[in-house]
């Protein structure tokens, strides 16, 4: 079982030696699935093993699989699998992968593990570092100055937000150095508690906390968000909005948990419910007046972040399962638009909404995963984010935080708006001219229709899942 | 190493990591930035081995090594490459006039002095009293982001607040531990490099490096 902790963070490097040496071989095009594959099923694997037998550990302690870690692990396999399945090239794609793309998305991939996977909040850091650090080139990618200015504002402000955290982390380090037990361990420093000096525990927690909401795409720092995932290829896209947001949103969750052993609940708190709403307003107001679908997407992922962190804000056990759950079904369905916005990008060459028309008409085999994945981003049943939002919503209110639940709820009434009238204007509609295709094989619809479904069923018949969600809600603390 | 002799060492190196950074928000001359840079770099490789010998520990000895390497060796020499490869010599247009720009940095070192008094109040030794020194940095290195547009004066104002960033790592906790050193070093160094080459393509597809010629994104 200690492969399954290990593997998911030194296959991606071995095979993006590989495919850096390949160059341009057919089989590279494969090799970021097989770390997908392999991910999801080290993820499952060891949300089966933790439900069995408990924590997982490995590398000396440095690597430790507890029931959060693997559930995030499977996340990342899950949504990974979409996104690259999904986003294979086709013959007339625009993007063409070589030796140094696969190689970069695989230690991506590889780096994400370790994020979710390491037991030190340093090395955690460090995860998440170079989670920027393989994505620079891929936001790039397409060359021109408008990739080249995503990628230099992506590199600049992900690196110092990033760099904030470091200091956070330093002053926690500092923090147990003078409680007697230097360590950077996460489970130790939880356990560490109460010990902690409150004083620096406070700073140490707040700019740990602001520099990973930077990364996590959460207002006031997401403005290199929207240039960065709009401008990368759509597979990339996929991944980061899908999944590398919720990567950094765990790290918060780590240091919230550190926080509430310390300092109790009402710190982080109050730093995440300002952090949620003003998320959620920012998103709502560029929402209604966006003209690129691509920097549509990228919004309705900062209003999800928020939403993220007003449930995490509510805390306890009902609002940290509806988070994780969240973080699963907000996944699929942003990987699924995010490759549909790539296909919608073949097509009609343009990323404006203005440009694209009739997609139900011309295009049937675009059109209805879009729509079905905007139905489920909107929080529309059955798909899962509808309960999640509902249990949020509700445990807000049953916990004191009813004035901001109802501030969300009015806000996501403005994101709703916003958003399917720009997706009602871009797929309905006659055809105005050309012919109708009947577009690609069923190969190319199985990975969205997959990840689709599951989004719709898990949310009424999440019960397999409960057991494995409450799991990683309780090893969170969320039972306190 | 007597007591006295240490307080003095960190005095003076931690002294000249904040002259440095000081000098860095007033001067123009890009090579002179990145010279200060080094020096900067020096001064922590020298706060890292005083810290070292102190405490008796050989790790931090070690690092101190790994400091001076990278931070006072390898990345002035990377800046100075992207320096000679864009031609740039000063920053041309700052945001900031230079009296305006030092007596900014004046408040933020108080700012840094008044925000730090937790750290300091927390009794973790000696040299943590010089924290201050840590966060101005970070605060300065904020500071010459911001107001600088050439690519190269923002490379420089990362590197600073990543410098601030060690300073206080070292002061309030002997270093992080190795590992965790390790990476961090290795992340900071990738990530001038990836800028280093954003410089250059931004100076294929500009035909300059000022970052306001990228306006390109917005809603």
């Amino acid at each position: 079982m200690v492969a399954l902790v290990w593997l998911p963070v030194v296959v991606p490097v071995l095979i993006a030696g590989a495919a850096v040496m390949a160059r341009g071989r057919r089989w590279t095009r494969l090799a970021d699935l097989v770390v997908a594959v392999l991910v999801l099923t080290c993820g499952v694997g060891l949300v089966a093993s933790v439900q069995r037998s408990g924590t997982v550990s490995a590398v000396g302690g440095l690597l430790r699989a507890d029931a959060f870690a693997a559930f995030m692990l499977a996340v990342i396999g899950a949504v990974a699998v979409t996104a690259l399945w999904g986003g294979l090239p086709t013959p007339t794609s625009t993007v063409k992968p070589d030796g140094r793309y696969a190689a970069l998305v695989a230690l991506f991939l590889g780096a994400m593990s370790l994020a979710v996977l390491a037991d030190n909040l340093g090395v955690v850091w460090v995860a998440v570092e170079a989670t920027t650090i393989a994505t620079a080139f891929l936001v790039g990618h397409h060359g021109g100055r408008a990739a080249l200015e995503a990628a230099w504002k992506y590199v600049v402000l992900g690196s110092v937000g990033v760099a904030i955290a470091l200091l956070g982390i330093v002053l926690l380090y500092a923090a147990a150095r003078s409680a007697g037990s230097p360590t950077l361990s996460w489970a130790e420093l939880v356990a560490l508690g109460p010990s902690l000096d409150p004083g620096l525990a406070r700073i140490a927690v707040a700019l740990a906390a602001l520099g990973f909401a930077t990364k996590a795409g959460l207002a006031p720092l997401h403005s290199w968000l929207p240039d960065a995932h709009s401008q990368a290829p759509a597979p990339v896209s996929a991944l980061m909005s899908g999944v590398l947001l919720s990567v950094a949103f765990s790290a918060i969750l780590r240091v919230q948990a550190v926080s509430e052993a310390t300092l109790g609940p009402t710190f982080m708190r109050g730093l995440l419910v300002v952090g949620g709403l003003l998320s959620l307003a920012i998103a709502a107001g560029l929402m209604l007046a966006q003209r690129d679908y691509k920097r549509l997407l990228a919004y309705s992922s900062i209003e999800h972040m928020g939403i993220l962190a007003l449930g995490a804000a509510v805390g306890g056990p009902l609002a940290t399962a509806a988070v994780l759950l969240h973080v699963l079904g907000h996944g699929l369905s942003k990987a699924v638009m995010f490759v549909v916005a790539g296909r919608i990008l073949d097509d009609a060459g343009s990323t404006k909404i203005e440009d694209v028309h009739a997609l139900l008409a011309r295009r049937p085999d675009v059109a209805r995963p879009f729509l079905a994945g905007s139905a489920a981003l909107l929080g529309l049943p059955p798909f899962v984010l509808f309960f999640t939002e509902v249990a949020i919503v509700f445990a807000g209110w049953s916990r004191g935080l009813g004035w901001a639940m109802g501030i969300a709820l009015l806000l996501l009434l403005v994101v709703f708006v916003g958003f399917g009238r720009h997706v009602l204007a871009m797929t309905m509609g006659p055809p105005a001219d050309g012919p109708s295709s009947a577009g690609g094989p069923a190969g190319r619809r199985l990975p969205l229709v997959l990840a689709l479904s599951v989004t719709a069923v898990f949310g009424f018949a999440a019960w397999p899942l409960a057991p494995v969600v409450e799991a990683a809600a309780a090893a969170l603390g969320g039972l306190s | 190493m007597s007591d006295a002799l240490f307080a003095q060492l960190v005095a003076a190196t931690t002294g000249l990591l904040l002259l440095t950074a000081v000098l860095q928000v007033w001067r123009r001359s890009l090579h002179a930035s990145i010279r200060l840079l080094a020096v900067q770099g020096a001064a922590l490789a020298g706060l890292v081995a005083t810290i070292g010998v102190a405490d008796g520990e050989l790790e931090v000895v070690a690092v101190s090594g790994l400091v001076l390497l990278i931070k006072a060796g390898a990345l002035p020499w990377v800046l100075s490459r992207v320096a000679r490869l864009t031609g740039a010599t000063r920053e041309d247009s700052p945001r900031l006039n230079p009296t305006a720009g030092v007596l900014l940095a004046a408040v933020l070192t108080m700012i840094a002095y008044a925000v730090s008094q937790p750290v300091v109040a927390a009794d973790l030794g000696p040299e943590a009293r010089a924290v201050p020194v840590g966060l101005a940095l970070v605060l300065l290195g904020f500071l010459v982001l911001l107001s600088r547009r050439s690519a190269l004066s923002q490379l420089i104002g990362f590197v600073v607040l990543d410098n601030g960033i060690a300073t206080v790592a070292f002061l309030t906790a002997g270093g992080v531990p190795l590992v965790v050193e390790l990476g961090v070093s290795l992340d900071v160094l990738l990530v001038v490099l990836i800028l280093r080459v954003l410089t250059s393509r931004m100076q294929v597809a500009t035909g300059g490096t000022d970052l306001d010629d990228l306006r390109e994104l917005r809603d």
